[in-house]
């Protein structure tokens, strides 16, 4: 649950007092143009960012005090963030792993290295995988904690329509068989269709809009999730 | 603190320098080419000074020694750089990782490291050029527990940098142990300095160290009050360097430059 929720840098107010609540077992689209704000709030819900104001609860506790706790339960997978390139697949997993406590260590990497089609690349380094083995991998390290709350920040950019599709299935399947709550970042307006029980519009800092796909497609009077957006973007 | 999570900060470390061969090249190089360097010079001053004519191995004892501070040092800070430079910062930020747990993981890491390339320098020192580390007697536990603090706190100090000014810092990190040097007198007696300097090099615990060790190659005499201030000055830099580390993770997470320190 996110209430009151602000950040300000200086004289920039990057996130105006949001306040929104994400029910277990469902995924929530965060949809924005660039620098509306969704990675600061993502951030804020990581720990990451102190906000100046407000607060971010999960499972009822407070993130700010109960850092550790939280984070236990949940991950996170970003472009824009890697695993160390030096170590193999199976490495980064063991090292991630444990490092969340994960009970039964061996048989999930490897469940996962099979889930994620990653056998005959197991003892391969991460930096010398394609951006879209890159990028299951990284999946892979967001699930090894079989996260409650799972925050995905653009989770299919650099896959081929195959492996993207492939991806969006593995993430399907496990928010349905986990019940995990999911945050999905997205510009990519058919997986965020496709996946997301509701969607959160942002703009300037600010939810200006929420609600189901098909509502919000209506509501707006486009034809698709990718014209509401471009109006909001742009009015 | 959990065991496993500090394990799981070694474990990555200890992947990456297993999986490399030049690294861990790298490791041991450095160290045994300052230990033949200083071996060197330390035979000429034995035979040419007459300060150094009643023993052997006082300059290469202070040069092992300041090294094994070097590195540990270094060691510290490569640990951190190099989550920078693989972009794993933010990972490990969002795992259940407290900030103690980290501080511990680093402190073990890099001494795993140090000792790794320092071990095969000391133990190359005695028979090209007849000195032992151990000729400091039980006393070099203390001194060696007293420079790895200090290293510890450096690196503490130099990662602080790195969380507020991101990895423009890196440079300093590089470079903080020689602005100290001058000062920790290494190589020399601390009346060498001039008198206002003397009271500035007073508040680093390298004086005391060194001084010790000084005393005890050349008089046989240790002095235990040297060790003491050394290890009280440590333990008061050690907690404010961890209280500055504290402060500067908050500052980060103020400035929100966790999320791209690398980049």
């Amino acid at each position: 649950m996110i209430n009151n929720l602000s950040k300000k840098y200086k004289n920039i107010l990057a996130v105006n007092n949001l306040n929104f609540k994400i029910n277990k077992g469902k995924i929530i689209g965060l949809l924005g143009p660039n620098g509306c704000g969704k990675s600061t709030t993502i951030g804020m819900m990581l720990g990451l960012i102190k906000p100046s104001q407000g607060s971010v609860m999960i499972n009822g506790l407070n993130i700010e005090n109960n850092r550790t706790e939280v984070l236990e339960k949940m991950n996170f997978i970003s472009p824009y963030i890697e695993l160390p390139k030096k170590l193999t697949i199976e490495e980064n997993l063991k090292v991630y792993g444990r490092m969340y406590g994960v009970k039964n260590l061996k048989d999930k990497i490897e469940e996962l290295i099979e889930k994620f089609n990653l056998v005959e690349f197991k003892n391969r380094k991460t930096g010398e995988l394609s951006s879209g083995q890159k990028n299951r991998v990284s999946l892979a390290k967001a699930l090894i904690n079989d996260p409650e709350i799972l925050l995905l920040d653009e989770p299919t950019t650099s896959l081929d329509p195959d492996v993207g599709d492939y991806v969006r299935s593995i993430i399907e399947d496990f928010a349905s068989k986990k019940n995990a709550t999911i945050l999905l970042a997205s510009h990519n307006m058919n997986e965020v269709e496709r996946l997301c029980d509701e969607v959160m519009m942002m703009k300037r800092g600010q939810i200006i809009d929420k609600g189901i796909s098909d509502d919000l497609i209506k509501k707006h009077g486009r034809k698709n999730l990718e014209e509401v957006f471009l109006k909001i973007a742009r009015g | 603190m959990k065991f496993y999570r500090i394990y799981a900060l070694f474990l990555r470390h200890f992947y990456l320098i297993k999986s490399s061969f030049p690294r861990i090249l790298d490791l041991i190089y450095w160290p045994t080419i300052q230990i033949i360097l200083w071996g060197f010079i330390s035979k000429f001053f034995t035979m040419h000074s007459e300060f150094y004519s009643n023993t052997t191995g006082v300059i290469l004892s202070a040069a092992i020694l300041y090294d094994f501070l070097f590195r540990s040092s270094i060691s510290f800070n490569m640990l951190f750089l190099e989550e920078i430079w693989s972009r794993n910062f933010t990972n490990l930020f969002i795992a259940p990782l407290k900030i103690s747990e980290i501080i511990t993981g680093l402190t073990v890491t890099a001494l795993i490291r140090t000792l790794i390339g320092v071990i095969p320098a000391v133990l190359l020192a005695t028979p090209f050029f007849g000195v032992s580390l151990f000729n400091l007697g039980p006393s070099l536990v203390l001194l060696f527990l007293s420079l790895y603090f200090f290293g510890m706190t450096l690196g503490l100090l130099v990662v602080s940098g790195l969380l507020k000014y991101g990895p423009a810092f890196e440079n300093v990190a590089w470079s903080s142990l020689f602005l100290l040097a001058p000062l920790g007198c290494i190589y020399y007696p601390i009346s060498i300095l001039p008198d206002w300097l003397q009271i500035i090099a007073k508040t680093l615990p390298l004086v005391y160290i060194f001084e010790e060790v000084r005393s005890i190659l050349l008089n046989n005499v240790v002095n235990y009050s040297n060790i003491m201030i050394a290890l009280t000055l440590n333990l008061i830099y050690f907690t404010s360097a961890v209280i500055i580390f504290y402060a500067a993770f908050n500052a980060a997470r103020n400035r929100g430059t966790l999320v791209n320190i690398g980049e």
